[in-house]
């Protein structure tokens, strides 16, 4: 940064938002079609724009939401469908660990806030950018806020447009992949992450044809990890 | 299912979903955290991103079963070729929506 004069929680609200917009149009780009693909679902399965709205501004976890309203087409009651969210995104708590790293003098009332934007997307993003270095957590708060302004918008108004969209035009259905795929790709920095997703892929499939329910996501991640983490220290010491 | 379980559902699922998401930016964000676990939380994004899209690409049904004759698996092979190639967010989301889409007229 030139100017050093410059502390870190000054405000200057018009470079984050800049820095931050421009961070997080390709998660726009990546959340309309899913939005817009979870309101019409949602908007088949019964809900009212106001519900779909009030889930998307609630919840703000796109496969969650997905699964909620192919639980609720099933018949489901609440409490299966909150204990499955609560599963699938236990994942987050990672994210947040991984991202309290570089949020150490924030406020508890920022802190909280930001807690809030904490997906999928927005952490590998503003983990990349980071890890880099030139980042600030205003810069991150925008991206989280945009990216779920364009959640909330694109899923209203998927629920808006709903009867108007054939299931699976425009291989809507396929968005969310294609996403995590990419995401994916980003996080392959070297052999020893290759090595770990490859695992964590294994495990998560095995284990999804044993376990009922999501329980494969956060178990096979966190053994991938741990392996993976037992690779690099057995590495370094082989190194060292 | 009425409004009132839906606004219920929508503050149960925000409520398990915000938690994870907050507690560990409360708990861990004044202090310095240990090479270890930092090394390990490290890991994790990837594990996470592999764990999520597999399953998804390689099982289909319910109960799940192995399909590996299933479109979402051969699209994606040129949707990740397309990611390394492009490292382009969006751009990756519109291809693999369009080639998955094309995929299923002609199949």
């Amino acid at each position: 940064m030139e100017d050093s004069s410059r502390s870190p929680d000054t405000q200057g609200p018009s470079v984050p938002l800049r820095e931050g917009l421009k961070a997080a149009w390709p998660i726009c780009v990546g959340y309309v079609p899913i939005g817009l693909a979870f309101g019409v679902l949602a908007q088949k399965a019964g809900l009212s724009l106001g519900e779909i709205g009030l889930m998307s501004l609630l919840v703000f976890a796109g496969s969650s939401q997905f699964i909620a309203v192919s639980m609720l087409n099933a018949g489901s009651a609440i409490l299966p469908i909150v204990l499955t969210t609560f599963m699938v995104n236990l994942r987050h708590l990672l994210m947040s660990s991984s991202l309290a790293v570089y949020l150490r003098r924030l406020g508890r009332g920022w802190l909280s806030l930001f807690a809030y934007g904490v997906t999928d997307e927005s952490f590998a993003v503003n983990l990349t950018r980071f890890r880099l270095g030139a980042w600030h957590w205003q810069q991150a708060l925008v991206v989280n806020q945009i990216a779920n302004a364009a959640w909330v918008g694109s899923s209203l108004l998927g629920g808006a447009a709903g009867q108007f969209i054939p299931s699976g035009a425009f291989g809507i259905d396929y968005a969310l992949i294609a996403m995590f795929l990419c995401l994916l790709v980003f996080q392959l920095r070297g052999g020893l992450y290759a090595v770990t997703a490859a695992v964590a892929g294994v495990l998560a499939v095995v284990l999804a044809l044993l376990l009922p329910g999501n329980l494969h996501i956060i178990i096979a991640s966190v053994l991938a990890a741990t392996i993976g983490f037992a690779l690099r220290r057995r590495y370094e010491r082989g190194e060292g | 299912m009425n409004q009132t379980h839906v606004l219920l559902l929508a503050l149960g699922m925000g409520l398990v979903t915000y938690l994870p998401r907050w507690v560990p930016l409360f708990l861990l964000s004044g202090r310095k955290l240990p090479r270890w676990f930092t090394d390990w939380l490290d890991l994790i994004p990837v594990a996470i991103l592999s764990a999520l899209v597999m399953p998804e690409l390689l099982l289909s049904g319910r109960p799940p079963e192995l399909n590996l004759l299933q479109p979402k698996l051969w699209v994606a092979l040129p949707t990740f070729l397309f990611a390394l190639w492009t490292k382009s967010l969006g751009g990756t989301v519109l291809f693999g929506m369009l080639l998955y889409w094309v995929v299923g007229m002609v199949v």
